[in-house]
């Protein structure tokens, strides 16, 4: 496809560490269109933050990376590290979770900007330094003449995620990443900047990829999701069409295990029993199928393979949940 | 039956500026007052830096707080010391947030379950470990398989129900929780929600329930307190509150939650609480909310909003609360328009 900004193919990630193999991704594919906010959900350990910093080259030595991951043509996956410096930032930039620790604490704001602007395109200081200013109003950062001159600290969070982004955008990337940028937030702060990120998408084009445990951020922003397990994607649907027909038990569970609103108070949860599966020894059969309340004796010995079922939703299930069903 | 009685409770931190001098006063808990009966949760919801978790430590007395009392079970706590404060203390106890870092990682469980039980010097040798061995049973954890690990070999759930094991081992009427299902996934937390529901209705327990996470607090709570900026703006039913919160703060905070329905519109950022919550070193004056609210007018400067009853049971401290939100409809009883939770408005 034509417009296809990112292409992930088969992605696998294992990790060697004395002794053990942990097989954190095996086996994610995906699209993304230009201009597109996927959201991957998944709880700790299902490989959503791995599966993204391996696009970036981000992962530590005893990392193997396998599969493919091509943005507009150019494979990301074994590329060499020079190269991938200029890429990395250029093309793909991300946000994290915690802006203190990213950011420099010795640094000016305005200077960790314009670092980042002329780290990637030979640019006066002058001009630098306007593009800076552009950015900090970009990102809504009130007063950007006096905020160029102040350090994080003195910035609450969400300004300084807001700086982040800011800084993310400085080379006008093609996809931004975001893991668990408002995981930190206060609820108000994080509804500012899912805003504020919804706005540069359609506004600069911006395909943005949230990473989130949150399914409640996926369904009130992302065009799609995908919803990871043990390494794995069990779902894949348009949002709208996700939350109108959860066809994963996992999907489900996770959905229902969210306190809302809406339930009595003292209402008892539905539970789901156990732990997610060792990612040192995964089972031969559906890695859920321990904790799932659908399992079937076949889910033990065979895996479900992941694919569409319905147009435009995937998922990988032998006894998927009917509409309307209970789990 | 009034369990704990908490009055004009405040506490404040000096910071300091540059080269250690004097730097300023956060006005961490601000004239704070309310009561818990036997048997009740009170959730206590507030952002990052509302006091909620300094007013908690406030209540055990840890640390002390600088004015204001505090009557658990009809004794004043404050300034109470030494022995008299650890009998005072032993029926009230606290889970934190980070189960690692509230367990010794060098010892095992069946040890840490045990030295509460130790510290009071309750029974001998062999009665404890019976009584550990039962405690853990309650929690939900298989006392053969795991009395003998230590901290690092268990799960951040499996590591916080270690913890309620300790907060309960001996018979507390109240147990102060910190955020205690915040570091754990999503299916981990129902488990464990669950795990605090069944001990309050076998052991009877109140609990004084702290989180950022409004429906989380609804979930486990019968009353709800709201905590903005070291003072409390709302308290009241659970169900009421949210059905009909009245304080322009809780409204904001109840629009920011993102919906799991994705036919409805996202919470607007600008709809909701615009700019930056005020420094707690230096609050607003009146109302500290003001500089963020919708509805703020001269007087709002002026003279701080008291909490008063609007409602049986349900008070606010605002001089000009949201008109009721008479569900299901959403028409207001009064003829004004209330603001409906997820749509947005515009600010004046």
């Amino acid at each position: 496809m034509s417009d296809t900004l990112l292409q992930v193919e088969d992605l696998r990630v294992r990790f060697d560490q004395r002794g053990r193999r942990v097989y954190a991704v095996n086996g994610l594919s995906y699209r993304l269109r230009a201009g597109q906010m996927l959201a991957i959900v998944g709880e700790s350990g299902s490989g959503k933050t791995v599966s993204s910093r391996a696009l970036m080259g981000l992962l530590p030595p005893s990392a193997t990376v396998t599969g493919s991951a091509r943005i507009d043509g150019v494979e990301l996956v074994g590329m060499p590290e020079p190269e991938m410096r200029r890429h990395r930032g250029a093309d793909i930039a991300m946000i994290f979770q915690d802006p203190t620790r990213s950011l420099n604490p010795t640094m000016r704001i305005g200077a960790q900007i314009t670092e980042a602007i002329r780290a990637h395109a030979r640019v006066e200081k002058d001009a630098a330094r306007a593009r800076a200013m552009e950015l900090l109003s970009l990102v809504r950062i009130s007063d950007p003449q006096r905020r160029f001159y102040e350090y994080p600290h003195q910035l609450s969070g969400g300004m300084r995620q807001r700086v982040m982004i800011a800084i993310a955008l400085a080379s006008d990337p093609k996809l931004l990443i975001a893991d668990e940028a408002t995981t930190a937030l206060d609820v108000t702060t994080q509804a500012q900047i899912m805003d504020l990120l919804g706005e540069l998408r359609s506004r600069l084009g911006t395909a943005i990829i949230l990473i989130s445990h949150d399914l409640g951020l996926a369904a009130s922003y992302a065009d799609d999701v995908i919803v990871m397990y043990a390494g794995r994607a069990v779902e894949y649907a348009p949002t709208r069409t996700l939350f109108a027909k959860m066809r994963m038990p996992y999907t489900r569970a996770l959905l229902d295990a969210i306190p809302r609103l809406e339930r009595q108070s003292h209402a008892r949860l539905p539970i789901t029993p156990g732990q997610p599966p060792d990612l040192t020894a995964l089972p031969p059969g559906c890695a859920f199928e321990p904790r799932c309340a659908r399992a079937t004796p076949q889910c033990r010995t065979s895996r479900p393979p992941f694919a569409q079922h319905e147009v435009g939703h995937w998922w990988a299930c032998w006894n998927p949940c009917k509409d309307g069903e209970p789990v | 039956m009034t369990l704990l009685e908490v009055r004009n409770l405040v506490h404040e931190f000096t910071v300091r500026g540059a080269g250690g001098l004097k730097g300023g006063v956060v006005h961490a808990v601000s004239d704070v007052s309310f009561e818990l009966a036997a048997g009740e949760t009170l959730g206590i919801v507030g952002e990052t830096g509302s006091g909620k978790s300094t007013l908690a430590r406030c209540v055990l007395q840890a640390p002390r707080p600088k004015s204001g009392s505090v009557r658990f079970q009809g004794t004043e706590l404050v300034g109470l010391r030494g022995r008299r404060l650890k009998q005072a203390r032993r029926q009230l106890q606290m889970v934190f947030q980070d189960p690692y870092a509230s367990l010794n990682p060098r010892w095992r469980i069946d040890d840490l379950v045990e030295e509460p039980l130790v510290g009071y010097g309750v029974g001998n040798a062999g009665s404890r470990r019976r009584r550990v061995r039962e405690l853990l049973d309650l929690v939900g954890l298989d006392p053969a398989v795991y009395g003998r690990r230590r901290p690092y070999e268990l799960s951040g759930g499996q590591c916080q129900r270690v913890a309620i094991a300790r907060a309960i081992a001996l018979d507390p009427a109240l147990v102060v929780c910190d955020e205690p299902v915040s570091s754990l996934d999503v299916l981990i937390q129902a488990q464990v929600l669950n795990l605090f529901e069944q001990l309050r209705t076998e052991l009877g327990l109140s609990y004084l329930f702290i989180s950022h996470d409004l429906a989380l607090v609804k979930q486990v709570s019968d009353r709800v307190a709201v905590m903005h900026l070291g003072q409390l703006c709302e308290v009241g039913p659970a169900e009421a509150l949210y059905r009909s919160p009245r304080h322009p703060y809780t409204v904001d905070l109840l629009a920011s939650i993102p919906s799991l329905d994705p036919t409805r519109p996202p919470a607007s950022g600008r709809a909701v609480a615009s700019g930056e919550p005020p420094s707690p070193l230096n609050p607003p004056s009146g109302c500290r909310f003001r500089t963020r609210c919708p509805r703020a007018q001269d007087q709002c400067a002026v003279e701080r909003p008291l909490l008063r009853e609007i409602e049986p049971g349900h008070q606010v401290a605002c001089h000009f609360p949201e008109p009721v939100n008479a569900a299901p409809d959403g028409a207001a009883v009064d003829g004004t328009q209330p603001r409906p939770a997820t749509v947005h408005y515009a600010r004046p």
